[in-house]
Order: C-alpha cells, then structure tokens, then sequence
C-alpha cells in the first residue's frame, strides 16, 4: 500500500506530523554513549533502562571516507562514502554530495552539514523516502 | 593440560569462484590431504570440527563424512564470519586441551561466487550507495582512510601490499593467481573503492584446507613428533565497544586483544615471531594489522611496507602463501589455509617461498562482525 507521506529510510529518521525531520539516536544516561537505532541495553556500559531519545547534531566533519566506483547493479557510481563525527556525539555513515568525487577535494576533518531529503529511490509498492546526506559546510 | 600439535595438514589449490567441485567434495580432498599427511585414516579421528559460511546450516560436516567415512564421531559444524576457518581449529583445539579427545580434524570449505561481498539486506529500499556503503572493498577502505589520517599513510604505500603479495604467489603452486604485478599496474588497474582497486581486493575462490590435531602423549605414542607442529597459543576474541561501531566496524581492538593473549600464553613476543599470514582481505587492510600485531610500531606500518621489511627475505615477512589477494580467500578455508601455510614453513617444505630457518609463525583472521582469531604456531623438533 502507498502511503501518503515519505517513510523514513533509516528508523533513527524521524518525520513529525509538523515540523522539519531530524535525526534521533538514544544516549545512555550512565556513559553518555551514543547510539543509532533501538535497543534496550548500552553495548559499553551494559546498563539497561538507561537509554533516553537524543537529538542528533546536524554538523559533523569528516572522519574518513571511500570513494565508491563499483557497486551493485542500479547503483550510481562514483560516490562518496563517508564517516562524519557530529557536534554533540556520535557518527554517521553515509553519501557525501554537492561535491566532485575526488580524494583531492577530500580533507579529513572538512566541515559537513547533514541533510534530509527525498532519497530518490522508491520501494515495490511506490513509496517514496526521505534520507539524511552529507555535503560540505559553505564558507 | 596437553600441549597440542598439528600432524597433518593440507589445503586444496585455490580455484576459480564456481569452478570447483560441491562442498562436501571440496572438503573432503583436504580432508584426506591432511589424513594422508600423518597417515592416519578417519577411523583414527575422534572428532570433527567443520567450518563453512556458504551453506552454514546445510550439515557440511556430516555430508564431508558421508564421502570420506562415515564412523560416527561428534560433528560441529562452525560459522563466524570469515574467522570461521580458524574457529573450527580454535574448537578442535579446545577439545584436546579439555581431555575429551587425542586425536581431531578439523576442517574448512568454501564454494563462492565472484562479485562484490556484503552490502545488502533490510527492507523497504536498498541503502546501498543512498547512505554510503556496505560493500567490503568500501568497509575496508574507510578503515585505510582511518590509518590515512592518523599516519598520512598513502594511497602507494596501500598498493605496494599488492605488489608484495602478488609477487609472492608467484612461488605459491597453490596460490588462485601466481602473477606479478607492477605497482604501476595495481595503481592503475579498476578501481573499486578508493584506494582499493581491483588488485588490491581478495580474490574469491573455492577451496578448502584440513588439519589433524593431535594431544602430545598421542603425538609420540605415533611416533609422529618429527614433522609435528606444537600449537603454543589458540586465541579468539570478538569486537570490544568501540564510539564508530555502528558506523565503521573496528578490526584493529580486536586483533590487539587477541595478540596481546596469544603473546601471552606462547611465552614470545613480535621479535620471535618468524612469518605471518594475515588477513589481507584487501591491502588497507593488511597495513593496519602490521602495527595491530605489534610487528612495529604505531605509525610505522607505512614504512614497513616501503622498506621490505615484511617481504620475503625481510625482517618479518607477512604473507609469503600469496595472502588473500593473490592466493585468494575461500571465506571459511581461509583460517586453516594460513595454518596450512606457517606449518609448511615450519617445516622447511615450502620451497621457493621458504622463509628460512622458519621455527615460530603466527596466524591471523578477522571475521567481520567481528572475530578475530590468532594462532602461534612453533616448530616441534
């Protein structure tokens, strides 16, 4: 069945009834240890019930990265896949765009924004996705 | 607690993804291979320890035993990534040293495919290339990078792993690939995901490679002690949390873990350590672990490289069998092929590529996931 509105592409992508999405990960409130997606139990500290919804930063810098040139079939090549260290904690993987894929424009630590958008990719049934990309912070 | 010794061993010659026979064949020529070695028969195994990813709930063990004997023993059949290989061995080793058995085999097989590995899975739509990727060459790529920035370890140092490894399984009868390359060729050649090209990616191949483990009163009762290889440290450890985990698997606290014990309990250290065969599943990674296994210093892996320290005739050579990018990687084979390797050594049967007066070898797999597995191996005699 095709739903009305995008679904989120990853589950820590939330899309309120109002509002921009965001991204929200758990934050265990004995270590402070960032996570994406949902569990019951901190995997550092092993603490359970400790694990409260936090808000994910939406700028980070470049941790490291490759450059995709084969993939599966469909998939659009060059890319760039990246790890970003947000402000606030945490890391995410994913697409680096709004930028020449090249290791010569590539800096470790260059600043990013994280971004939401149409994923522009659709399931079987026609739904269509919003998902979170990276692109480098203007000047 | 018995000491434990490997008495025969044995691999297949790494083949062509999909050429090669089905599994339970495929197993059972090492299987035998390593039987003929020691000249022992299945009817003298105890118990059989079995590792294939593949078809890992597809009862490997039993269906090798049902082409070389079936006798009845205890069969396990073992999946961990590509840790799986070593694991069987790590259990069949265990049993030894619990009492329970004198004499075990262990074994592993793999039949594969060619194309790219991981990346797939979930619902809805594919996350390949939308939100980065999850194909091996980019996985371990990012961990290059990671070693990139700490060390300005470059996008040459990473080529030359190839170059090393290729040029070493030109002496490798058993090796997939027995061809130089230039670096100028590893540079240049396809690029999969930067800075691993073609050349710089393991190569999947079927294959399979066996070992009969023995208890110390057994070995000698057999009179077998000669060309007996003792086990001095069987090591397995799995990924402690690390910040990045969700996001980047880390292959390096793992490794660190389980050297640290297999240092340990061999009573050596990376200075006695003769040859290594390490998990090369692309050339990124084999840098990282010349300074996980502590064979040099932190930072040092890129002048390892540059210096020849780990080639043939170096100070350490790592992968002299070809490693995973030239001899190739038949994912749960994988950990008892290196075993195959160092014991041959050992030795002093592996010819052209003998690194000479061999007595103390290490192994080293990581299974993405992640395990890790380590193994000292020393000259008996």
């Amino acid at each position: 069945m095709t739903t009305a509105k995008p679904l989120p592409a990853v589950d820590f992508l939330k899309i309120p009834e109002t509002g921009a999405p965001y991204l929200e990960g758990l934050k265990c409130k004995s270590c402070s240890s960032i996570y994406l997606g949902a569990r019951a139990v901190c995997s550092k500290c092993g603490a359970r019930d400790q694990l409260a919804a936090y808000r994910l930063g939406t700028k980070g810098k470049l941790y490291a990265y490759s450059i995709v040139h084969r993939s599966f079939p469909g998939v659009e090549v060059p890319y760039i896949s990246a790890i970003v260290d947000l402000e606030g904690g945490g890391s995410l993987k994913g697409n680096l765009i709004n930028i020449e894929p090249d290791p010569k424009n590539l800096k470790f630590d260059m600043p990013v924004d994280v971004i939401i958008k149409d994923a522009g990719r659709k399931d079987r049934e026609g739904n269509s996705y919003l998902a979170y990309f990276f692109q480098p912070r203007a000047a | 607690m018995s000491d434990v010794y490997v008495i025969g061993v044995d691999m297949t010659k790494f083949q062509k993804a999909g050429t090669g026979p089905n599994v339970d064949v495929l197993g059972s020529i090492a299987a035998l291979g390593a039987l003929d070695d020691c000249g022992l028969k299945i009817q003298d195994m105890q118990a059989f320890y079995c590792g294939n990813l593949g078809q890992a709930s597809g009862m490997v063990g039993q269906r090798i035993l049902q082409q070389i004997g079936q006798t009845g023993i205890p069969v396990v059949n073992v999946a961990n990534a590509c840790a799986t290989g070593a694991t069987a061995f790590r259990e069949a080793w265990t049993s030894i040293k619990a009492g329970l058995y004198d004499t075990v085999l262990a074994v592993g097989v793999e039949k594969m495919s060619s194309g790219l590995l991981g990346g797939g899975g979930g619902t809805g739509i594919s996350r390949e290339g939308l939100m980065g990727s999850g194909t091996m060459p980019a996985v371990f790529a990012e961990a290059g990078m990671e070693h990139s920035r700490k060390y300005g370890t470059t996008f040459e140092q990473f080529a030359k792993v190839s170059v090393k490894n290729h040029h070493h399984s030109t002496m490798n009868p058993k090796a997939m690939l027995q061809k130089e390359f230039s670096l100028a060729e590893v540079l240049n050649a396809e690029m999969i995901a930067y800075p691993n090209t073609k050349f710089m990616c393991s190569i999947n191949v079927d294959g399979s490679a066996a070992a009969v483990l023995c208890s110390e009163k057994k070995v000698r009762e057999l009179g077998l002690m000669k060309r007996a290889v003792k086990v001095s440290a069987s090591i397995l450890t799995s990924d402690p949390w690390q910040e990045r985990d969700l996001v980047m698997p880390d292959v390096s606290t793992c490794t660190r873990l389980a050297v640290k014990q297999a240092y340990e309990m061999a009573g050596v250290g990376p200075k006695d350590i003769n040859l290594i065969e390490l998990h090369d599943c692309f050339a990124t990674a084999e840098i990282l672990h010349y300074e996980n296994l502590g064979i040099c210093k932190d930072g040092e892996a890129g002048m390892m490289i540059d210096t020849g320290a780990v080639a043939l005739g170096g100070r350490i050579p790592v992968n002299v069998s070809g490693g995973l990018l030239s001899k190739g990687h038949p994912l749960g084979a994988t950990g008892i092929a290196n075993i195959y390797e160092v014991c041959t050594h050992l030795r002093g049967e592996a010819g052209k590529r003998q690194v000479q007066g061999a007595r103390i070898g290490m192994t080293h797999v990581i299974g993405l996931g992640s395990a890790c597995g380590i193994h000292i191996l020393e000259k008996a005699a």
